[in-house]
C-alpha cells in the first residue's frame, strides 16, 4: 500500500510527459506557462492564508478549546466516550498542523496501538481541515457568499467522527 | 460565512485570553501569526508552482480530458450544473484522485484550478455555485484511501501494524462522503 502511494507521484510526472511528448506538446514552453499560472494562485491565495493563520492562532492560543474540554469531561464519561479523542474532534476542522500535534500526543501517551490512538488515526484519516479548505478554496476565486457549504462540510465531518466511534469498536 | 468565522475566531479568541488567559503568550501569537502563514505560503509556493506547470503540459496534450472522463459517468451525477465539456471535471478527478492516496500537498493545486475553473462557468461571481459546494463537501470530507501521514506517524512511534488503520479510515470516509453528498444533494434542490 505505501509502495503504490510512493510510486504514484513518479509514474505521473512520466506519463504526463510521455503523453505530452506523442501529442507534440511544447512541453517545457507549457511548464513555464503553468508555472506561471501557479504563481497567480499563490498571490491570489495568500491574503486568504495569512488571516486564516492569524484567526485560528488567536483561538487556538486563546486555549478556549482545553477550557471546552474541562466543561464536556463529565459528559464524555457518563457516555463512555474515550476523552482525548476530544481535542482531535474539535480542532481538526481547523487546522492541519494542529490536529496532528495533538495526533502526536495521543501516540506519545497511550501508544499507536492502543484505542484511542486508533481512533484518533482514523479520524485523522477520514477527515480534513474543513474550515481552513473552504477559506482558501473560496478565497482564491474570491467567493463572498458560501451558502450552506461550511454547515454541510461540517455535517460530513461530525458523521465522519460518529462512524470512526463505531467502526473502530468494531474492527479491535 | 468566512467574515462571521473570521471575526469569530480573533474576537472569541481575544476576550476569552483578556479574561483568563496569558497576555504574553496573545501578543506573541499575534504579532508571530502572519509570519507562520507566511513560513505555510512558502512550504506550499514551490508545491504550487511545479504541480501547475505540470498539469498544463497535462491539459494541452489532452491527458487531463482523458482522466476527466473517465471518472465522468460518476462526475457528471455528482456534479450536474457543470458543462458537459468542462475542464473542471478533469482538475477535480485529479483532486479527489491525489487526495485519496494521501498526496494532500499535490492535491491542492489540482483543486484550486477545480476552483478557478468552477468559477469561469459561475454566474454570480460572488456566491458560490452549486458544483463548488458539492466539490468542497466531497473534497473536506476526505476521500482518502491511503492516509499518509498518519502511516509515517504510527511508524514513528513503533506501531505493530502501522497500516491496520486504512481499512477502517475508507469506511469511515464512505460514512462521512456519502452523508456529506446526501445532505448536499437535499439542500441543492430545496433551493
Amino acid at each position: 500500500m505505501s509502495l503504490l502511494s510512493k510510486i504514484v507521484i513518479p509514474l505521473f510526472v512520466v506519463f504526463v510527459i510521455f503523453y505530452g511528448l506523442k501529442k507534440k506538446v511544447m512541453i517545457y514552453d507549457t511548464f513555464l506557462e503553468g508555472a506561471k499560472e501557479g504563481l497567480v494562485t499563490v498571490f491570489n491565495i495568500f491574503p486568504s492564508i495569512i488571516a486564516m493563520v492569524f484567526a485560528i492562532n488567536i483561538f487556538l492560543d486563546s486555549h478556549l478549546i482545553e477550557t471546552l474540554l474541562g466543561v464536556l469531561e463529565p459528559v464524555f464519561l457518563k457516555v463512555g466516550l474515550p476523552l482525548n479523542i476530544l481535542p482531535m474532534a474539535l480542532v481538526r476542522p481547523i487546522s492541519g498542523t494542529a490536529s496532528l500535534a495533538v495526533l502526536n500526543d495521543i501516540f506519545a501517551n497511550f501508544g499507536p496501538d492502543s484505542y484511542a490512538g486508533r481512533l484518533a488515526s482514523t479520524l485523522q484519516g477520514c477527515t480534513d481541515t474543513t474550515i481552513y479548505v473552504l477559506a482558501l478554496y473560496f478565497g482564491s476565486v474570491k467567493i463572498k457568499k458560501t451558502r450552506y457549504a461550511l454547515s454541510t462540510g461540517l455535517f460530513a465531518d461530525f458523521i465522519g467522527i460518529l462512524a470512526s466511534l463505531a467502526i473502530v469498536s468494531f474492527f479491535f | 460565512m468566512i467574515n462571521v468565522l473570521w471575526s469569530g475566531f480573533i474576537l472569541i479568541g481575544i476576550l476569552f485570553t483578556l479574561l483568563c488567559g496569558d497576555l504574553n503568550a496573545l501578543n506573541h501569537t499575534i504579532l508571530t501569526s502572519a509570519k507562520s502563514g507566511f513560513d505555510m505560503i512558502v512550504d506550499l509556493v514551490p508545491i504550487l508552482v511545479l504541480w501547475s506547470g505540470i498539469m498544463k503540459i497535462s491539459e494541452k496534450s489532452g491527458l487531463l480530458d482523458k482522466i476527466a472522463r473517465f471518472f465522468l459517468p460518476v462526475l457528471r451525477k455528482l456534479f450536474p450544473s457543470l458543462k458537459k465539456d468542462s475542464k473542471a471535471l478533469g482538475y477535480i478527478s485529479s483532486n479527489i484522485a491525489a487526495n485519496a492516496l494521501g498526496l494532500g500537498s499535490a492535491a491542492t493545486p489540482f483543486g484550486l484550478k477545480a476552483m478557478e475553473e468552477m468559477q469561469k462557468e459561475n454566474k454570480n461571481k460572488e456566491v458560490a455555485s452549486d458544483a463548488m459546494i458539492t466539490f468542497l463537501v466531497l473534497n473536506t470530507s476526505g476521500v482518502t484511501i491511503i492516509p499518509t501521514t498518519v502511516i509515517a506517524l504510527r511508524m514513528m512511534y513503533q506501531s505493530h501494524n502501522p497500516e491496520e488503520i486504512i481499512v477502517p479510515a475508507i469506511l469511515a470516509t464512505i460514512c462521512s462522503s456519502v452523508a456529506g453528498l446526501i445532505l448536499d444533494y437535499i439542500r441543492r434542490k430545496k433551493k
